[in-house]
């Protein structure tokens, strides 16, 4: 294999790496944290907060891409602001970051949701009977019982942050080497007529998401048997 | 052992209303509340526990106030120092026997290791003959040995009053004779007071010396076990 078509590979390969796990570090973080909330609150605005956090699974990533360089483009509402701070989200990577991140929360939210909502409250009220505090039993009872189905709904939001195109190309652009990830870079390979480079690419694409279907997919029913 | 209360709240959902309405008072040490199921029986138990927040009323223990409504008193259940047997005991699913006893020892953020002992849990563990199963989950181990494991995990906190729900309904009927005794030489030869409620006459018989009927969300009678035939009476139609 020629130098440059290696080079073709890596260096997508490991920019949609970088940014898809900061997506999901992120993800991880935020969508079990209000899942939690969510799953606790006692509200008819539950139901709305939950749709209005799930649009991004339902609208086109072009849309979302759209609504994000409206609020953090340069002359955004939040991007003016931004930029003051030296903080720059348009063409970065770090933009390709809250592309997938907001692309693939939804993914975290609901099946996180689903597993906080599987825990049966009565070992929680028993955990609290016999002495421990909320955070306590939040780390020692239902985390470790929600723990699979979180796992599984974080592997998916790994392999859709991975594959994000559209909102990616819209906030990031295509620059080779900065902003340029694997489907960014196949859909340009495509374009130029390169197919060597495009096959490849799809190859260790298709592969990469196979391999974290099949891990997600071992992990969903496992948690089904631990919660029932 | 003194106990003191009074409780009163509304359940309402749209197609059913249901007012609970308890009070008494017990100097027993065996304290029984009998009923049939949907009484309110539970409701109570979870209320002394500070599981459910009552709408008014007052609870107290051995002369410490655990909630009064007046006041504005509400202990939190952590605070309460009041064990609670669930129905099904929960255990937690994902921690071994050892574990699970050693629950209430462990403070902060983390589960007690599974190759920790505490001489604590371990007086209780061989105490109930767990020794064997330590390293087991709840979900390797049988009835029986759940309904201890669940004992075990709660006095190890050295609570002031054990709550029991219904504590022999998960087990079949040979397991339960034996429980039974088992649990009343426990009573006989611990320093804890308990309570518990049941809706099967030999329960009551086996485990309480202060007997109240619990029909309705109310109190309907009490008196010392033998001297309380109207316990052993059918449960009118309506119910």
């Amino acid at each position: 294999m020629p130098m440059n078509s290696l080079q073709a590979v890596w260096v997508p390969l490991a920019l949609s790496l970088k940014v898809a796990g900061w997506a999901t570090l992120i993800n991880a973080v935020l969508g079990v944290a209000v899942a939690y909330a969510l799953s606790r609150w006692r509200s008819g605005a539950r139901d709305l907060v939950d749709a209005i956090l799930t649009l991004p699974l339902v609208l086109p990533p072009t849309v979302m891409g759209y609504y994000l360089l409206v609020l953090v483009g340069r002359r955004g509402v939040l991007g003016a602001w931004l930029g003051q701070l030296g903080i720059e989200l348009v063409f970065t990577w770090q933009g390709a970051v809250l592309a997938s991140t907001i692309v693939a929360f939804p993914l975290v939210l609901k099946s996180a949701r689903a597993a906080f909502e599987g825990v049966n409250s009565q070992y929680e009220d028993a955990a609290r009977v016999l002495g421990t505090p909320e955070a306590g039993i939040f780390f020692r009872i239902t985390l470790p019982l929600a723990a699979r189905g979180i796992i599984a709904g974080v592997l998916l939001a790994f392999a859709r942050a991975l594959g994000e195109f559209g909102a990616t190309l819209m906030v990031a652009g295509n620059l080779p080497g900065r902003t340029q990830t694997l489907s960014v870079a196949i859909y340009e390979a495509v374009q130029a007529g390169d197919d060597n480079t495009a096959n490849l690419l799809v190859l260790v694409t298709s592969v990469t998401c196979v391999v974290l279907l099949v891990a997600a997919g071992r992990l969903v029913p496992a948690a089904r048997k631990t919660l029932g | 052992m003194s106990m003191h209360v009074t409780v009163r709240k509304d359940l309402g959902t749209d197609d059913r209303r249901f007012a609970l309405d308890i009070s008494f008072v017990s100097e027993s040490r065996r304290i029984a509340l009998f009923g049939p199921s949907g009484a309110g029986k539970s409701l109570t138990l979870r209320a002394i526990a500070g599981l459910l927040r009552p709408d008014s009323g007052r609870i107290v223990l051995n002369g410490r106030t655990l909630f009064d409504s007046e006041a504005g008193i509400d202990v939190r259940p952590q605070e309460r120092r009041v064990a609670y047997l669930f129905q099904d005991y929960a255990l937690f699913p994902h921690l071994t026997v050892a574990q699970n006893i050693a629950f209430g020892l462990a403070r902060g953020w983390r589960n007690p290791g599974r190759k920790a002992s505490h001489p604590e849990a371990q007086r209780w563990i061989d105490a109930f003959g767990l020794g064997a199963i330590t390293g087991n989950y709840p979900g390797e181990i049988s009835g029986g040995q759940k309904q201890r494991t669940a004992l075990a995990r709660a006095l190890v906190a050295q609570p002031d009053i054990v709550l029991l729900d219904e504590p022999f309904s998960a087990l079949d009927p040979a397991l339960r004779v034996r429980m039974r005794n088992e649990l009343r030489a426990l009573q006989a030869s611990l320093d804890v007071p308990m309570l518990v409620i049941s809706h099967d006459p030999e329960d009551v018989e086996a485990l309480g010396d202060h007997v109240l009927e619990v029909r309705d969300g109310r109190i309907h009678g009490g008196g010392p076990v033998k001297g309380h035939p109207q316990i052993y009476a059918p449960v009118p139609a309506h119910e």
